[in-house]
């Protein structure tokens, strides 16, 4: 066997080493700012801190919290994750549902398909996109959030394809017991598609958490904004211009612990449902592959 | 195989039951789509007639409809000024970049990791480099902008090996670096999986075939391995040539400053930057251009990934 070879030993424990390598790589940027977060204010500002923390302490947290801005924004992103996932996956799974119909048995589903391509490779663009959400008054709307977002193309392919390798005769049983399209849908599809519901849930979460950007073009007032967008204007652009905030505050946000604190408390929710993400994903991803 | 035997025959039966079947009233199934159909219509349809911007001198405060009509003068001012031309320029040198390391390094990451026995081994090293994937631009601009600064973390570790301290985001060519890097950092785990997947499904027998002929590891992967990861690699390649005038907003905007605009200002940073300053009709004229060839580019992908490689979406 090859892996008996000498020399492929020695290829394969340097291989070794290197995939390690890499893999902390990619992890040690998080446990960096995890340790200045905990560390003290002068140890962070002096930039001591590498992956332990020094002069322990909660004080970055506890000042984080202290801050109405910080808790208004984290529940609007709760409420938004919960608002925008439950309402994008009724969408999508009724969509998905009778795009995974036969063209035998639903003839318009090629028009409904190229519906959807279509805004799946063509955007308005910026300018339109912002002039109908102000036309259509979700401007400064906590739904302007939420109702943009609400048709994933991609995500109702990742669901259709799902349906569609379902075994017919499961639709076959059901049909000649008499049932509706509906009550297909419902009784027999869904119960079996949790796995995959609950795929696409998770990722549709991630991406709700941490979108940031239509809260800065649609939102003027700060009280709304989503976490994401709040932590965008503190921690990237520095721009406390717009924020509206007291001096104390100021001397605050520019505390480099604190602002390790807040990337690390955005970060949290996603590291909480990473484990259960990574179950899924594989075979979500498959699904989209090429096909024999 | 069994199943796909089973599978086939019901098939044939079923639409022989099927055009028996009073199953012809589909209102159930537009009804289910009615949802998807409205949103779609109002917030990506809507918007499309607000295009004509671009051929317009555009005041908000006059409308679409009341604008004055200057022809093609948008697109025209768009090819000569400077500053336009820059910004497409710097998109394509960044995106093209990317893509092409954005293929070669998860193919070969996959490759390595394919050498790898140890499951559990192998599982957690796939937790730690999926990580970075999840997270947003806003948390990793964050982080970069504390490691990369000039007293950051990165800068120490250069110092202490006695070479000069380097302005990441302060040169415009470091700056194209840092984010053609920090973009492959956080992606390259999560784009293998994909070649993970087609590699778990290479048929045995061929390596054991090679084998016994007595080829070696590396014979085995360029003989076997790599023309089977080929039409993989052809989709995946073309699929993301319709990005090719994108380079990733969330990423260039959240680490982007006024001193690298020179050589980092992409498309899309652009047109946020003319809309904010109101020049609407040049921001909409730019961005239709984005919109357009990423149409043809991504129609085109799709096409050649179909004569290629059998890859079908819908």
């Amino acid at each position: 066997m090859y892996y008996k070879d000498p020399s492929y030993r020695v290829f394969y424990y340097i291989n070794l080493a290197l995939l390690i390598g890499i893999s902390i790589l990619c992890i040690l940027p998080m446990i960096h700012i995890f340790a200045v977060s905990l560390s003290g204010k002068s140890a962070a500002e002096a930039n001591l801190v590498t992956f332990f923390p020094i002069d322990f302490n909660f004080e970055s947290y506890t000042k984080t919290f202290e801050n109405d801005n910080f808790g208004n924004a984290i529940i609007t992103s709760i409420w938004r994750a919960i608002t925008g996932t439950t309402l994008g996956m009724i969408v999508t799974i009724m969509a998905a549902f009778s795009l995974s119909r036969s063209s035998a048995e639903f003839r318009v589903r090629a028009l409904y398909v190229w519906f959807f391509l279509f805004i799946m490779i063509f955007d308005a663009g910026l300018v339109p996109n912002y002039l109908l959400v102000q036309k259509v008054g979700l401007v400064n709307s906590f739904w302007v959030l939420i109702l943009p977002g609400l048709v994933n193309v991609w995500n109702m392919i990742l669901m259709m394809n799902f349906f569609r390798a379902l075994p017919k005769e499961l639709d076959e049983a059901a049909i000649v017991d008499g049932a509706t399209s509906f009550r297909i849908l419902f009784s027999v599809y869904l119960p079996i598609s949790l796995p995959a519901i609950a795929t696409i849930s998770l990722f549709t979460m991630v991406g709700h958490w941490n979108s940031w950007f239509d809260g800065m073009l649609y939102m003027r007032s700060q009280e709304q904004w989503p976490l994401a967008t709040l932590l965008q204007t503190i921690v990237v652009v520095q721009d406390f211009s717009k924020t509206g905030i007291t001096p104390e505050d100021l001397e605050m946000m520019s505390n480099r612990s604190v602002k390790a604190a807040q990337i690390f408390i955005a970060m949290l929710p996603i590291l909480a449902v990473y484990p259960l993400l990574q179950r899924f994903f594989v075979k979500g991803i498959v699904l989209g592959a090429v096909k024999e | 195989m069994k199943n796909n035997d089973i599978i086939a025959s019901t098939g044939r039966s079923s639409t022989a039951l099927r055009s028996k079947m009073p199953f012809r009233k589909t209102w159930r199934l537009h009804l289910l789509l009615l949802p998807a159909v409205l949103i779609a219509l109002v917030f990506k349809y809507a918007p499309m007639p607000g295009i004509i911007m671009a051929f317009q001198d555009f005041k908000p405060w006059l409308g679409i409809g009341g604008s004055p009509w200057i022809g093609w003068d948008n697109f025209e001012l768009m090819f000569t000024l400077n500053g336009t031309v820059q910004v497409i320029w710097n998109t394509l040198i960044i995106s093209v970049l990317k893509i092409i390391f954005g293929l070669a390094v998860p193919v070969l990451f996959a490759l390595l990791l394919n050498e790898v026995r140890n499951m559990g081994l192998k599982r957690s090293i796939q937790t730690m480099v999926y990580l970075p994937h999840f997270m947003s631009w806003v948390i990793l601009g964050g982080i970069l902008l504390d490691l990369l600064s000039l007293d950051g973390i990165v800068n120490r570790l250069l110092t202490t090996l006695n070479i000069k301290p380097v302005m990441f985001l302060g040169d415009g060519d470091w700056f194209r670096v840092t984010v053609i890097v920090s973009d492959l950092w956080k992606e390259f785990g999560f784009s293998a999986i994909v070649f993970l997947a087609a590699l778990s499904g290479i048929n045995p027998d061929l390596y054991e075939a090679a084998e016994i002929d007595g080829a070696g590891r590396l014979q085995q992967t360029i003989n076997i391995t790599l023309p089977s990861l080929l039409p993989i690699m052809v989709v995946v390649f073309t699929l993301s040539l319709g990005s090719m005038l994108s380079a990733n907003f969330d990423q260039i905007y959240n680490l982007i400053n006024p001193l690298v605009l020179g050589k980092g200002d992409i498309i899309d940073t652009f047109v946020f930057r003319s809309f904010q300053d109101g020049q609407y009709s040049l921001a909409t004229t730019v961005g239709l251009f984005k919109s357009l060839v990423g149409f043809i580019l991504i129609s085109g992908g799709y096409y050649v990934a179909y004569k290629w490689a059998n890859y079908r979406i819908f």
